[in-house]
């Protein structure tokens, strides 16, 4: 099951792992991506909070992690072709894996379908 | 996802005017931001769209640039060349009819209000300004030229920007003058005639970008369809504010507001240029005596070009070391797209400001290898002659 958050993260649950990244369209709007920060493996990341840096060409962005837990995994690839970002913002240019310290926090966020709805009133 | 906030955001809240191209650029898919008090385009759609493909594409055919934001004044009136030199470090008599030079206002304390370029016209002196303090500029000039000299502000006119490689050919299929354009060499300007409009625009061969290239100024309700025929040629495209910022910063260009402000003196910034020799011993412009001072016993800190290693850039405000001494602030910084590494300026004390001093930037709390490098990153290609 995936959700999304509305600072444009997505959050791919499967089982007690969760895999994060930024949307298609939040890697549209920051352009070309140069650049990306990702948080250590087994930091602690809160709901809301920061959790990686992208760096496009033009500024630096934060992405927050959408709900609580630990980081078990960051996508190495990011850091030889931080470009995936924008090639395959929802597949390949994932930026890290988590666990999820409260699945209550997921219900708070939007399914694909009012993700959907939610970019297409911005 | 939320991006950090840079000046030019933070500018101001008042509502944004919009450019005379402004659905022009929309109608090209571009994505519009508030820069300067207007809604500009920062980058535009499309399999050429993008700030990384904006910009490979002016460094190896011809961008497009709407800088209609710029303010474009007109100085007139008996007195107006003796007024002008005394707000600017200029020697006019030097300057030739039709010829740009790039020149400084400056505050009494000699710190930098804007920088310009200043053409000399058969009826007075053609000033461009920066967008974001035209505003200001024209209150500082009407507050310290006299009441004989005359101010119009060309808000009728729109000035864009064509640059790179094949501008000139582009350019040449297009416009008809009394000399052919091919004449124009770097910094020097003439009328031209757009022959499918019949549209007037005065055109000098000058840029920001560090490639050849010519700036056009010309009536606002002409500048559509001008601009569409500009990119009717293939080797024509629209570039946004984004790559205008990468093409400036990898050419060593200083940004106002950035690189530099009152806080900072052209001396310190390197732009010594902009002060002209005669001028440099006679003085007779606001800030003539630090000016003068700091040519003479040079300054604690200069504005220097820094290579960082890695692939994270260091942005604006990012600090510099050497060592655990603090020596610096970056005022501009980014990716260099033809360099594929991220580049910065930075003002530095000059003590470390040798090229090849290696130092360090710190960037949310990592500290990045940096080297003292030479500007301009990407040599400039201006047309000098064949």
């Amino acid at each position: 099951m995936r959700y999304f958050t509305d600072e444009h993260e997505w959050i791919d649950v499967e089982g007690d792992v969760a895999t994060v990244g930024i949307t298609d369209y939040a890697q549209g709007q920051l352009g070309d991506i140069v650049f990306v920060e990702l948080p250590a493996v087994g930091s602690a990341v809160e709901k809301g909070k920061d959790a990686a840096v992208v760096e496009s060409v033009k500024a630096a962005s934060d992405v927050y992690a959408p709900i609580t837990g630990e980081v078990t995994e960051t996508n190495g690839a990011l850091e030889e072709d931080p470009a995936l970002v924008n090639s395959a913002p929802e597949g390949e240019g994932w930026f890290f894996k988590m666990t999820i310290a409260d699945a209550g926090q997921l219900e708070g966020l939007m399914d694909e379908a009012a993700y959907k709805d939610f970019v297409a009133g911005l | 996802m939320t991006d950090h906030d840079t000046a030019e955001d933070q500018l101001e809240d008042l509502p944004l005017d919009a450019l005379p191209l402004d659905a022009w650029h929309r109608a090209r898919g571009a994505r519009m931001v508030p820069f300067a008090g207007y809604e500009m385009p920062i980058q535009y759609a499309g399999p050429f769209g993008g700030i990384v493909a904006e910009h490979k594409w002016t460094r190896e055919q011809a961008g497009l640039f709407d800088v209609s934001h710029m303010g474009q004044l007109h100085i007139t009136g008996e007195g107006a060349e003796a007024a002008l030199e005394a707000v600017l470090p200029i020697d006019l008599a030097t300057l030739k009819h039709g010829n740009p030079r790039y020149s400084l206002l400056l505050d009494e304390n000699g710190g930098v209000l804007d920088d310009l370029m200043v053409t000399r016209w058969n009826d007075g002196f053609y000033l461009v300004v920066n967008g974001a303090t035209k505003w200001d500029d024209i209150a500082h000039l009407r507050e310290h030229l006299p009441d004989e000299v005359t101010i119009s502000h060309m808000d009728e006119h729109a000035l864009l920007a064509l640059q790179g490689p094949k501008a000139f050919a582009a350019l040449d299929r297009l416009v008809i003058g009394d000399t052919p354009l091919g004449a124009l060499t770097f910094m020097k300007g003439a009328t031209f005639t757009f022959t499918h409009t019949g549209t007037d625009a005065w055109v000098s061969r000058s840029g920001y970008t560090g490639e050849d290239g010519f700036e056009i100024s010309l009536p606002a309700d002409a500048a559509a369809e001008v601009a569409d025929l500009l990119c009717a040629e293939p080797e024509v495209k629209p570039i946004g504010l984004g790559a205008r910022d990468s093409l400036r910063l990898e050419a060593g260009l200083p940004l106002y507001g950035h690189d530099m402000s009152p806080e900072t003196s052209p001396i310190e910034a390197g732009l010594i240029f902009g002060i002209n020799k005669r001028r440099r011993t006679e003085g007779g412009f606001p800030g003539a005596e630090r000016i003068i001072r700091e040519i003479n016993e040079g300054t604690q800190r200069k504005w220097v070009g820094l290579r960082i290693e890695g692939r994270l850039p260091a942005r604006e405000g990012a600090e510099v070391f050497s060592g655990s001494d603090h020596i610096g602030t970056v005022t501009s910084g980014g990716f260099s797209p033809s360099l594929g590494a991220p580049i910065a300026m930075a003002y530095v004390a000059s003590t470390h400001a040798a090229p090849g001093t290696a130092l360090e930037v710190e960037v949310r709390g990592k500290r990045l290898a940096a080297i003292v490098s030479p500007t301009p990153f990407v040599p400039h290609r201006y047309y000098r002659g064949s």
